[in-house]
């Protein structure tokens, strides 16, 4: 049995739904943004996946470099809020972050 | 000598007393000498009419000036007419006559006031008064038209209203003012209504104007009946300024002016230019126009006469004294007796000037008291007032040799001509009664005054002959009432210059069949083209009836003197008796035939009660309607406004309430909590993916 | 000639003096004042200039031709709005022998009115901003010949007159105050729809030959102007005539006041501050016996034709009834308002009368009620000042007191019921001329001549009342007029005393226009006929 594109695509859908599980359910905002990253990789397996499969070139791996690179900006960015938010309200759980109600 | 000169002198007559009266009372306050100024202006004034009839009679004698001015006036762009309303003089002898006794008689009511209101506190604007009324009174005199005879009809008025209550402290002497004018106003008001109707169809008010148009047949609207109610409606005028029946009222409660004012004013002029205006107008009357004045002046001339045998007040019994000679005036122009109405007024104006001074005389001395049983023997005190008083009431009383037998006489010889020529026999009857009447109360007036014993020791003893200055008038008023200055005949007029040479004849212009029968045209012995109303027959009756008037009037004057001497002066019969005996009718003499009682019981509680019915209604009725409109839509306004906050506004509140409500539910899903929206965005894609699958 | 705008002058010096009265602070109660006074002076001085180069021989009325100092631009222009078309409306003032005599009382009446502000103790500036306000809407009614603008002024008086009411006035000034305005606004409302519906129903003829619909006045009574289906036009056999005759005078009526349109009358004049009741009663009155001879009678000459009888029955009534009422009146100022009921019944009387005589006597009593009844006012207010009481009752023996205030009262009254020599006379006598001389009134004219005796009653019955018998203690402090009193009462005392010995000056001014009038109303069936409506 080959290694085929279903494999890849299953791989990254469990990844994507590890993420998701932990965007939605972890209370600490670190956990929160672990997810995002882990969502964020898992589109990569789905670029690099496409990009070999597909005819697309190398055009995939690119992407996939992109991302990776907007992800360490993105999370040095989170962490900073993350960071703030500590500051201001002295907690990172997410629950009890709910001025946006108002 | 040019009759510009009488035309300039006149207008001098005139407004030189105004002059007085202005600077008079503009300067009375602070110059407290300046009533010499106004009766240095009188003594001119009186010169000047002095001059006026010395150079009429001498130069004009039967001339009629005539001068006029544009007062104002119309044009008619349009249909290119005009119309100016005129002021002028028309100078006849009639009016330089009348001129002097204003001027006479003004002039020493002005002298007498020296004296008698010494002290008064309005001393200076009492004279500025006197000063106003002689220049209206001489714009009556001097008018040729009807309207500004009306105009000084009116201020004459207003002077007589100014005077009457001079002293208004008084209540009384106030409501004797007010109603002096207003019961005028009612005569002038018909005046008015007659001067409406000959204006409108002369479109002139001047009196020769009118004359000449009704002589060429013109009548006020086309009738003969309009012609008698334009004269009738201008004697109303008549009827309030020389207070004739039913108007007299106003006259005895005039009385509460100062003396003196009550000789000039209210006896000797003012009262007289009701005559005066009947002698102006005297060429338009009808027939039926003349009989009815006739009517007025009888009657005038018999009421006051009876009332005045009871009076206690010495002016009140002169008073209607006066409005009973004033009564004979008229009655005399309504029998056609012209000359005589006239002559008549120049001699009451004279004695009775006389007696109201002497009165004035009496009060004085007596501290103003005027109630004659209060006095009493003032005849050894005062000698010379006693003395023009007995003259002057012997020449009322028509007693020979004096100017009131003359006039009197003449006009009873023509009431009993006038009867004998178309039935009329009250008219001599009253006038009879009345000449004993009134020798009567005049010496009863005498009498209980002067002689006697005095009832009142205290003021008796205090009683004096008054000053030079109130005495003279009385010696010169007193010496005008002897027959001498008018006639050279004691016991016939008709020789006399007043009367032939004076006095012009007067002149009808009616249309011939509204003529009484002896004044057609038939019956004119004149070729003249004015038609004069001095007809043989008349003549011819008066001729026939003078003796038996002379010696009828002689015969009742000295009974009625004889009378009151018999009751008063010997007492053979006792006056209280007789009183007792016709109770109702003494009472009712006393009271006056109770027309005040009547007057203030119909008239003016109607007009009150009127007054306060309107008044009612306007605020109650009318302004209710205004309020209740008001209420109405203050309440349907509130109704409308509750409607729109429940219900209009209702609506809109739900709207938004409802749409709160809503809002309220789903804000539950707002939970500010990142991650369940997240939750939802992603249940919500996967919705919308089977849907959209 | 004058070359420059003097009516504009005139109508709006009142308002510049509001703007610089707006820059000075409250404090400077006296300038404010002083500089009122001299505004209205200016004013007066002006009217006798305008007075002094006017031609009598003009007459005005219905012709433009004969106005004097015209000043006419177009004031708001605008091409084609909906189904309306062209709307123009004219800035058109001119005088002629009507308004002539109306400018120079409200002018005289002013200024003395300005003069007895002087005691005026409450918010001075906003007095004197609405009083100077007052006076350009007043001398604008009597200027403007464009019935938009007429309408303006007429509407922009109501408004200070009810502050001034209802702010410097008695006890119940705000239900005075009300009832004015409520009353006078219902009329205008009548006048509005009046002025809207002659709008519809004639056209001028402009230069360029176009022909649009028009709110000029002398236009308006050109019958050639007429359009075949206006609604008030005597072409459309449909027209409304009869009723916009009626509409605009009640409207007019009340300002007169009518009849029964009366009853603000006596409120208004009991709660207005004197000065107030001085200009209601001096020239308000007549801005609607004004409008009646302005408008209603050249616009509408074919119903005024045949309701003459009517306006001299509401004459005699207004004579009559208002004597009456006055009679039994127990406050001074109330008894006043009631003779003015009664006087203005006069000049209905002399308008209907339709002839020279009866509407040059109208003219005249308007004039002359103005100063008579101004100077009664007056009166009043000396004593309310001094007495702060009104009751006649309350009063007596006062001409022992003030001698030279009763000498006042006395030639006023005297003057109110007609005495000859006084003005009230010449005007009278004149109405009741003219009114015997037309047939079909001339049994009301007889009758109204009671309405004499019963002036003579009211006013002597108060006289003595007041000022003759004895006088009770408390008033002996009173005291007699000061200088500015006398300023105010010797203007008019002449004026008074003049016009009732010599009113030749101020009939002659009218003569002319008088005759127009009377000439277009008596022909109206033949112009009617010539245009082909009957």
């Amino acid at each position: 049995m080959t290694v085929g594109l279903t494999h890849f695509l299953i791989v990254s859908t469990l990844l994507f739904s590890m993420g998701l599980y932990a965007i939605i359910t972890r209370k600490n905002a670190i956990m929160v943004l672990m997810g995002i990253e882990l969502i964020l990789n898992s589109a990569n397996i789905n670029f690099v996946a496409f990009s070999r499969f597909g005819n697309f070139g190398y055009s995939g791996q690119l992407v996939a470099l992109f991302v990776i690179v907007l992800a360490a900006a993105e999370a040095a960015i989170a962490l900073a809020i993350v960071l703030n938010i500590y500051k201001n309200l002295s907690t990172v759980n997410v629950d009890e972050i709910d001025n946006l109600r108002d | 000598m040019h009759e510009s000169s009488l035309i300039n002198i006149s207008l001098f007559i005139l407004f030189l007393p105004l002059l007085g009266f202005v600077i008079t009372l503009l300067l009375g306050k602070k110059v407290k000498s300046i009533y010499i100024f106004e009766n240095l202006i009188i003594i001119i004034t009186f010169l000047s009419s002095v001059y006026l009839l010395f150079s009429k009679l001498s130069y004009f004698r039967t001339e009629k000036i005539n001068a006029e001015l544009e007062w104002f006036g119309f044009n008619n762009i349009i249909n290119g007419t005009t119309l100016s309303i005129n002021l002028g003089f028309m100078i006849d002898n009639i009016t330089a006559i009348m001129l002097f006794v204003v001027a006479l008689i003004s002039m020493l009511v002005h002298l007498y006031s020296i004296e008698y209101m010494k002290g008064d506190e309005r001393y200076n604007r009492y004279f500025a008064y006197l000063g106003i009324f002689t220049f209206s009174m001489n714009g009556i005199v001097l008018t040729n038209n009807i309207l500004m005879m009306y105009i000084f009809w009116e201020l004459v008025g207003l002077s007589s209203y100014l005077l009457i209550g001079f002293w208004f402290e008084k209540k009384t002497a106030a409501d004797a003012g007010k109603k002096a004018f207003i019961v005028n106003r009612i005569g002038d008001i018909g005046m008015f209504a007659g001067i409406l109707i000959l204006f409108f169809t002369y479109n002139t008010f001047s009196f020769d104007k009118i004359f000449s148009s009704i002589g060429s047949g013109i009548l006020p609207f086309n009738s003969d009946f309009w012609l008698t109610i334009t004269g009738v409606l201008l004697f109303c005028g008549a009827i309030g300024k020389s207070a004739q029946f039913p108007l007299h009222v106003w006259l005895p409660d005039a009385m509460e002016g100062p003396t003196p004012v009550s000789a000039l004013i209210h006896a000797a002029t003012m009262v007289a230019a009701g005559v005066y205006l009947v002698v102006r107008i005297f060429g338009l009357l009808t027939a039926d126009a003349m009989l009815f004045i006739g009517i007025i002046g009888m009657l005038s001339a018999f009421i006051p006469a009876t009332i005045a045998l009871t009076q206690n007040d010495i002016k009140k019994v002169l008073a209607y004294s006066t409005v009973s000679q004033l009564g004979y005036m008229i009655m005399a122009l309504g029998i056609g007796a012209y000359q005589f109405a006239f002559f008549h007024l120049v001699t009451h104006a004279f004695f009775k000037a006389a007696l109201f001074l002497g009165s004035g005389s009496v009060i004085h001395a007596m501290h103003h008291e005027q109630d004659i049983q209060k006095m009493g023997g003032l005849r050894k005190k005062m000698p010379l007032t006693y003395w023009t008083f007995i003259i002057s009431s012997l020449a009322i009383s028509g007693i020979p040799l004096t100017s009131g037998f003359l006039s009197k006489d003449g006009i009873i010889a023509s009431s009993l001509a006038f009867s004998d020529l178309t039935g009329h026999y009250l008219f001599p009857i009253f006038s009879l009664v009345v000449a004993f009447l009134t020798a009567f109360y005049m010496f009863r007036l005498i009498i209980i005054t002067f002689h006697g014993k005095p009832k009142d020791e205290h003021k008796f003893e205090h009683a004096h002959e008054s000053p030079f200055l109130m005495v003279m008038p009385l010696v010169v008023l007193a010496t005008l009432s002897i027959f001498i200055w008018y006639t050279p005949n004691p016991i016939n007029s008709e020789q006399g210059w007043f009367l032939s040479k004076w006095i012009e004849k007067p002149v009808l212009h009616t249309p011939d069949k509204t003529r009484f029968d002896f004044m057609k045209m038939g019956n004119i012995e004149s070729n003249l083209s004015h038609s004069y109303i001095e007809s043989e027959v008349y003549k011819e009756a008066m001729h026939h009836s003078h003796l038996s008037a002379m010696i009828l009037s002689g015969l009742v004057a000295v009974l009625g003197i004889f009378l009151a001497f018999t009751v008063y002066q010997w007492k053979k019969i006792d006056a209280d008796k007789i009183a007792k005996s016709i109770n109702p009718l003494y009472k009712f003499s006393f009271n006056k035939w109770y027309f005040d009682e009547i007057y203030n019981k119909t008239f003016v509680a109607l007009t009150i009660g009127l007054s306060r019915v309107l008044a009612w209604f306007d605020n109650k009725i009318i302004d209710g309607i205004v309020n209740g409109s008001a209420f109405l839509t203050k309440h349907f306004s509130f109704f409308i406004g509750n409607f729109d906050k429940y219900v209009i506004d209702g609506i809109v509140n739900f709207t938004a309430y409802f749409n709160g409500f809503a809002g309220l539910i789903v804000r539950r899903i707002q939970t500010g909590k990142v991650q369940s929206y997240l939750a939802l965005v992603i249940f919500s894609i996967v919705i919308l993916l089977f849907i959209f699958k | 000639m004058i070359n420059f705008p003097i009516l504009s002058l005139i109508t709006f010096l009142p308002i510049l003096g509001m703007l610089i009265i707006l820059f000075i602070p409250k404090r400077q109660a006296l300038f404010i004042k002083t500089f009122t006074i001299i505004i209205t002076g200016i004013q007066l001085a002006l009217a006798i200039f305008l007075l002094s180069n006017y031609n009598f021989n003009l007459a005005g009325i219905n012709d433009i031709k004969s106005f004097q100092f015209v000043e006419k631009f177009r004031w708001i222009e605008i091409d084609g709005f909906a189904w309306l078309g062209k709307i123009k409306i004219d800035y058109f003032l001119g005088v002629d022998g009507l308004s002539v005599p109306m400018i120079l009382l409200t002018t005289i009446i002013t200024f003395i009115a300005s003069i007895s502000s002087w005691t005026i103790d409450k918010s001075i500036k906003g007095y004197f901003l609405m009083f100077l306000l007052l006076d350009t809407g007043m001398i604008g009614v009597f200027v403007a010949l464009d019935f938009f603008l007429f309408y303006i002024f007429w509407e922009l008086m109501l408004l200070p007159m009810y502050f001034l009411i209802g702010i410097w006035g008695g006890p119940r000034r705000e239900y005075a105050a009300i009832k004015f305005f409520l009353y006078t606004l219902f009329g205008s409302v009548l006048i509005l729809l009046v002025m809207i519906g002659l709008y519809f129903s004639s056209m001028e003829t402009l230069a360029d030959g176009t022909r649009v619909f028009t709110f000029n006045m002398l236009e308006m009574m050109n019958p050639t102007n007429y359009t075949q289906n206006g609604i008030l036009s005597p072409l459309n056999p449909a027209n409304l005539r009869f009723i916009a005759f009626i509409g605009l005078f009640i409207g007019f009526a009340i300002k007169i006041p009518m009849f029964p349109f009366h009853t603000w009358l006596p409120d208004a004049h009991v709660e207005a501050p004197t000065a107030i009741s001085v200009i209601l009663a001096g020239v308000l009155l007549k801005m609607g016996t004004y409008g009646i001879l302005r408008i209603s009678y050249p616009i509408f000459p074919d119903i005024t034709k045949d309701l003459l009888w009517w306006i001299a029955l509401f004459g005699a009534i207004n004579i009559i009834y208002g004597a009456f009422c006055a009679m039994a009146q127990k406050d001074f100022k109330k008894l006043i308002a009631y003779s003015s009921v009664s006087h203005m019944g006069y000049v209905m009387l002399g308008m209907a009368a339709l002839n020279t005589l009866g509407i040059s006597g109208a003219i005249l009593q308007m004039f002359n009620h103005g100063t008579i009844t101004a100077m009664l006012f007056l009166l009043v207010g000396v004593i309310y000042d001094r007495a702060h009481l009104r009751d006649i009752d309350g009063f007596g023996g006062l001409g022992k007191q003030m001698p030279i205030y009763t000498g006042f009262v006395t030639i006023a009254f005297f003057a109110a019921i007609g005495l000859p020599g006084l003005s009230g006379f010449i005007s009278e006598a004149l109405v009741f001329l003219g009114g015997f001389g037309n047939e079909s009134i001339r049994i009301l004219a007889i009758v109204s001549t009671l309405g004499i005796l019963l002036g003579a009653g009211y006013m002597l019955w108060t006289l003595q009342r007041v000022f003759l018998g004895t006088l009770p203690d408390k008033w002996k402090e009173l005291t007699d007029l000061d200088a500015r009193e006398y300023i105010m009462f010797i203007p008019l005392v002449i004026i008074i005393i003049f016009l009732g010995v010599y009113p030749s000056p101020m009939l002659n001014l009218m003569n002319s226009s008088v005759n127009t009038i009377v000439d277009l109303v008596e022909k109206s069936n033949e112009i009617l006929k010539s245009i082909g409506s009957l």
